[in-house]
């Protein structure tokens, strides 16, 4: 009734491809977009922001920069935590290095670096394919990892390996160190997520995001119809560790404000955000924001009912989120392989019958 | 989408009905789970045991009874930061987070929300200049001391000589296992020994090659800084390899029962360093009667008396001393983390009160000023006796290299000012 295209007429080419052709999809956006903005940062505190609301905006950034590769040119990559750690370990140098410099600028070039990182490694995959690709990526995130603990120059020679965000500032509110409003931290996180997803969303709907299907849903006839394979996989290579970089340095600089590599980018990242995309939905820009707020939310939300409401002891609760966690994978993956999407995609096939279904 | 509103609402819930209580709020992040379980829990274990006793026994701590917020850390910084940041806002007087890269998170974070922060023989060493770190003291010693300690007993072993031997360290290859390669540099330059270092990664299961190495190269001593299971599987394949475990030392962190059981006869000999002696403490019997009988222990209560067990209930006994020290300071029961601060800064811990608190010669005699909060640093030396299960002392306190490790300290925290804008002096 609500949920129709009947009635929206479109009197331009411009308007026929807009993102949300359903006028409730494009109120339902802005209301997002105006809670997200002009609601939530007044209403944040400490506890919101560092146990949901940042780990979500970042993820989020992580899991369409894996979708990008994964789902929408079917490359599988296990490399998403060592090239988070290239995002991070740049933003680090560059921030100590030029300290007058925009934060804002640096995460950018953080992620760049990760970008022509990303490429690099993505060189194999003109060669090989599927798990033989993975295992390439697997080498990539056990190399980077080993390199960013193994040479000094990249921690500035500290004696514990650990690199620390010093104070930076975005227009006079500091968005990095101790001293940084929960707001400033969600507001950053929040933009650069508007940002990266806007161009997410408007490249795969583009020529290099066709180019990128195509090779994902059958490489040979990609090649055959005039896609160059060369072109279309470096460039998703390098556009997918461009947010992750992207992801990374904001993991680092704005969540954590401290990180050693090998704990906070190890293959376990690697492996949460190839879960956040397959339970979101791989290749949907929606399944980024599911899959991410899934597993964020759920660990906190299993830990405030079973430690907080319950009263259980905590390692029977750490374990039982474990189970849990595990349990919904296998779900999914038998239930619902297209993920959290397809089941957005369902409900809004319904809500344009409702409430005459036929 | 509606899980999320699901969460949310269950979060606001248990937000709204949080008790409001006029306790003692001490959060334990602790780590039950994860390959570092073996070392938390029963540190854990007497952290939580000693606030219960104190509960049971005197009311509380000042006639303030003691609330413990327990949550799990599975060892990881972004769910010790969610702990700290789920925690924090129920009044907790002091962290003990048991986790050097949970410490490197927590220290800017706990200095800005002013909350003291107690890193007892673990995180940042320079942490010990209280000038420039007014919010985190590492008192009774540090990693620093730890490796001075090491090579003064290997010193006193080898006749005050140590010219030309061949000392190699296997560590956790983290912040935690890094800490002690610049002081051991440091000390390999000034006695003439020659270092070699040789890293493991998270969480060490895979180990070796690094003993290949080592039985190659056949260095005189063995020094290591693990944590968790890295711990069982070296002193394994010291055992493989026949290296003589009586030139094996572990640190202070790799030195409990749980590490050597699984080597089972073959560890015996093994050393390792202690910041607390481990004896049958008067205390632990009053715990077992007022706590464990009573049905209130932390865990399944089978590590009473263990090596960690020890050391997490010496941990609660400094905490709560700095607790009653700040009460004594500032005419209060009801005091706040600035005031937990204070009474940090003042601590002073004697052999008589130790002993009338039960646990006479736990650890040296110390105290803790605004500049100093490393306290004395001082370690002894324990060996393992595989046949009656138990560890051993074999030396009394063993006073660091100050001299070696001031320097350190000055520079590293000057250089931890400098970065951060921080103007050291007292508050």
């Amino acid at each position: 009734m609500l949920y129709r295209e009947a009635g929206d007429f479109k009197t331009s080419y411009h308007a026929d491809s807009q993102t949300f052709p359903i006028k409730f999809d494009r109120i339902g956006f802005w209301v997002v977009m105006a809670i997200a903005f002009a609601v939530i940062p007044f209403f944040i505190n400490d506890y919101w922001a560092n146990a949901i609301f940042v780990p979500f905006l970042i993820y989020s950034i992580a899991a369409i920069g894996l979708n990008i590769l994964t789902g929408y040119c079917g490359q599988v990559s296990l490399g998403t935590g060592g090239f988070m750690a290239v995002g991070a370990y740049a933003c680090y140098k560059l921030m100590t290095a030029f300290p007058d410099v925009s934060i804002v600028i640096h995460i950018i070039l953080a992620g760049g670096i990760t970008a022509a990182v990303g490429a690099a490694f993505g060189l194999p995959s003109l060669r090989i394919k599927g798990f033989y690709l993975a295992v390439a990526t697997l080498a990539a995130q056990f190399f980077l990892v080993w390199l960013f603990n193994k040479v000094s120059w990249f921690y500035n020679y500290s004696a514990s390996g650990q690199i620390n965000a010093p104070e930076r500032f975005v227009a006079g509110v500091a968005v990095t160190g101790p001293n940084t409003a929960p707001w400033a931290q969600y507001m950053i996180c929040l933009v650069f997520l508007t940002i990266c997803a806007l161009i997410a969303r408007n490249l795969t709907r583009g020529t290099i995001g066709r180019s990128w299907m195509a090779i994902r849903d059958m490489d040979i006839a990609a090649e055959i119809i005039g896609v160059n394979p060369l072109k279309a996989k470096l460039t998703a290579f390098a556009v997918s560790s461009f947010f992750v970089g992207i992801s990374g340095a904001l993991f680092f600089a704005v969540y954590l404000g401290a990180v050693e590599v090998g704990e906070a980018f190890g293959i376990q990242k690697s492996f949460l955000v190839l879960f956040m995309i397959i339970i979101g939905g791989l290749g949907s820009i929606f399944g980024c924001f599911a899959g991410a707020a899934f597993l964020v939310l759920l660990p906190v939300a299993l830990k405030v009912i079973g430690v907080d409401v319950l009263g259980w002891p905590t390692d029977l609760v750490a374990h039982l989120n474990l189970v849990i966690v595990g349990a919904l994978i296998m779900f999914f993956l038998i239930k619902e392989p297209h993920g959290l999407a397809q089941l957005w995609r369902l409900a809004k096939e319904k809500l344009r019958l409702w409430p005459f279904p036929y | 989408m509606k899980l999320k509103t699901l969460a949310a609402m269950a979060i606001a819930s248990a937000v709204a009905a949080g008790p409001a209580l006029a306790d003692l709020v001490i959060p334990d992040l602790s780590y039950r789970t994860g390959p570092y379980a073996a070392g938390g829990t029963p540190f854990s274990d007497g952290y939580q045991d000693y606030f219960a006793l104190l509960n049971a026994r005197d009311g509380g701590i000042g006639g303030e009874a003691v609330r413990i917020v327990e949550c799990e850390t599975g060892y990881n910084t972004e769910k010790g930061v969610e702990c700290y940041e789920s925690t924090k806002g129920e009044g907790a007087l002091i962290y003990q987070p048991l986790s050097t890269g949970i410490t490197y998170q927590l220290i800017p974070k706990a200095t800005a929300d002013n909350i003291p922060l107690h890193t007892m023989g673990y995180g940042r060493t320079s942490a010990a200049n209280g000038e420039v770190f007014n919010w985190v003291f590492n008192y009774p010693a540090n990693y620093w001391d730890a490796a001075s300690v090491a090579v003064n007993y290997l010193l006193d072993e080898n006749g005050g000589d140590l010219n030309g031997k061949k000392i190699a360290l296997v560590y956790h290859n983290s912040a935690y296992g890094k800490e002690p390669i610049r002081t051991l540099e440091a000390l390999s330059e000034m006695h003439g020994f020659q270092l070699s270092q040789l890293a493991v990664d998270h969480p060490g299961q895979e180990q070796k090659s690094q003993w290949l190495q080592i039985r190659r190269e056949r260095p005189d001593y063995v020094l290591m800084w693990g944590w968790g299971v890295m711990n069982q599987v070296a002193v394994q394949e010291a055992a493989n390899i026949g290296f003589p475990m009586e030139n094996f030392i572990g640190n202070w962190w790799a030195g409990a029962e749980h590490d050597v059981t699984p080597a089972g006869a073959a560890a015996n000999g093994y050393k390792s360093l202690n910041m607390n002696r481990v004896i049958d403490y008067p205390v632990l019997a009053e715990i077992k009667t007022q706590v464990h009988d009573a049905g209130n222990a932390a865990g399944d209560g089978s590590n009473l008396g263990s090596v960690l067990y020890v050391r997490g209930m010496y941990a609660a006994m400094l905490a709560a001393e700095a607790i009653a020290k700040a009460q004594e300071i500032h005419g209060t029961a009801d005091v706040t983390p600035a005031m937990v601060r204070d009474g940090m800064a003042a601590l002073e811990i004697t052999e008589a009160r130790m002993e009338e608190l039960g646990m006479a010669g736990i650890g040296p005699e110390f105290s803790v000023s605004c500049q100093n909060h490393g306290g004395s640093g001082q370690g002894l030396v324990q060996q393992w006796n595989a046949s009656s299960g138990t560890w051993e002392p074999l030396t009394d306190f063993i006073a660091p290299d100050k001299s070696v490790i001031t320097p350190l300290v000055a520079e590293d925290s000057a250089a931890f000012a400098s970065e951060n804008n921080i103007e050291p002096g007292c508050l």
